[in-house]
């Protein structure tokens, strides 16, 4: 395996271990998602006959709100005894660190999606086990995961970073949280694919700008 | 004798706040340098510039031959870094810091390198505890085990006093006069006089941004302090 691609597996290792022992981010995340999801179900239970429009809109505000909690940790982790200034003495190009980091993040979230959908697919009597709802939800994860990251780093060295970080990460998401809404609606509508294909493409150019963009500015980011 | 470290006029800028101005600092193989100064003479920034954590905002640094601000990431497989804050993941166990690090410096024979850094800080009975439930004197140790587990020809130390009881102190003294044995060069900023100062062969005092002299001789907490107060 080349040495860029140990090293970012190092990275995902250490985060993955470091949640696996604390599980500081995923037990917020999972019960935040929770709670959201019941709330809403009691909240619009009152006023809609059928939750099918609302379904997917439900499902990725849950997501977006609940990743944010994870992605604000991920980065607080590293403040802890200044662990990330012994990441960025790693002798690699610092876009190994955004990968490694935006990887761990993915995971994280996809876990949480994870246990979060089956939970919604009960509560709202939706189809959401479904192989194209669950490509959208990958595609949504990794593109929020990567947008999030990026701004988490830059949120880490503000004061108020819990603030920061929903403050300038949701309208950045916005396109994101469209497109994958839309591409929801279209997969449990069993619309035709090409008639919302477009949106799983605008999931997947989120992905390569921001990943991009990541990769191209975390150096500049973290410089002291 | 070449020069493993070579600073040349290296300047910084916080703001307009010039806090290093045209510093220049070349050390080689074998030399223990000391960089003494007050609070806020600049000494943390200098050391985070020479760890390539900081980029200064004019002049040049090479390490190990290579420039270290065109190429960072190349330079860095030759630094080590102790800083007053240990860099360890509190929930990881100390051998489970060391392997994250060893593997993002793609160190070989990882294994034995983690056990013979360990034994060497005498943390190895402790290798399996998480790094929450050490002493502050055991953290610093630790630390030197990060930071000379890739056996890095460069040992950056920032204030690694910082916090210690007199007992620890002393023991993570003699462990830094041992790492700094040999082929290494280390370079330590301190404010304090009155640690660390054993087997230093050269100390420059930083004031206001600049090194106001240079001792080679007689270099005693005595002797240093009526340089840092006459600079």
């Amino acid at each position: 395996m080349p040495t860029a691609l140990r090293q970012i597996a190092a990275i995902v290792r250490k985060d993955v271990l470091l949640e696996l022992r604390t599980r500081e981010s995923t037990t917020a995340m999972v019960v935040f998602a929770v709670m959201a999801i019941v709330m809403f179900n009691f909240a619009l239970r009152l006023r809609v006959d059928t939750f099918r429009p609302l379904t997917p809109g439900v499902l990725w505000v849950t997501l977006v709100f609940a990743g944010t909690l994870g992605l604000s940790r991920s980065m607080s982790s590293e403040q802890i005894n200044q662990c990330m200034d012994g990441l960025l003495l790693a002798p690699c190009d610092r876009s190994i660190i955004f990968a490694g980091k935006a990887i761990a993040n993915v995971i994280f979230t996809l876990a949480v999606a994870l246990l979060v959908t089956p939970i919604m697919a009960i509560l709202f009597d939706e189809t959401l086990m479904q192989p194209g709802v669950g490509l959208v939800v990958l595609l949504g994860v990794i593109g929020y995961a990567g947008a999030g990251t990026l701004i988490a780093t830059m949120a880490a060295s503000t004061r108020a970073r819990e603030v920061f970080l929903p403050i300038l990460l949701f309208p950045l998401a916005l396109p994101l949280l469209v497109a994958a809404v839309i591409a929801t609606s279209g997969f449990l509508d069993r619309l035709p694919l090409g008639e919302f294909a477009a949106w799983i493409g605008v999931e997947i150019a989120f992905i390569v700008i921001f990943w991009t963009a990541g990769t191209l500015l975390f150096e500049y980011l973290v410089e002291g | 004798m070449t020069a493993l470290l070579c600073a040349a006029n290296i300047g910084k800028l916080y703001g307009l706040r010039p806090v290093l101005r045209g510093v220049s600092l070349d050390v080689s193989r074998g030399e223990f340098v000391a960089i003494l100064g007050a609070n806020g003479a600049g000494k943390t920034t200098l050391l985070r510039i020479l760890a390539t954590l900081t980029r200064p905002n004019g002049g040049a640094l090479t390490i190990g031959g290579i420039d270290a601000l065109a190429h960072p990431d190349r330079a860095r497989a030759c630094i080590g870094l102790v800083s007053h804050q240990s860099l360890i993941y509190p929930d990881l166990t100390a051998r489970e810091n060391l392997e994250f690090y060893g593997r993002i410096y793609a160190a070989a024979n990882l294994s034995r390198r983690i056990e013979e850094a360990l034994r060497r800080v005498n943390l190895w009975p402790r290798r399996d505890d998480p790094a929450r439930t050490f002493s502050r004197g055991m953290l610093q140790r630790l630390a030197i085990a990060r930071a000379i587990l890739h056996d890095p020809p460069l040992l950056l130390l920032d204030e690694p006093f910082t916090g210690l009881d007199q007992a620890s102190a002393a023991n993570l003294s003699a462990l830094l006069r041992e790492a700094a044995l040999g082929e290494r060069a280390v370079v330590m900023t301190t404010h304090e006089l009155s640690r660390g100062l054993d087997g230093v062969t050269r100390a420059l005092i930083l004031q206001g941004g600049r090194i106001a002299c240079e001792v080679r001789d007689d270099i005693t907490a005595r002797s240093l302090a009526a340089l840092m107060s006459d600079a």
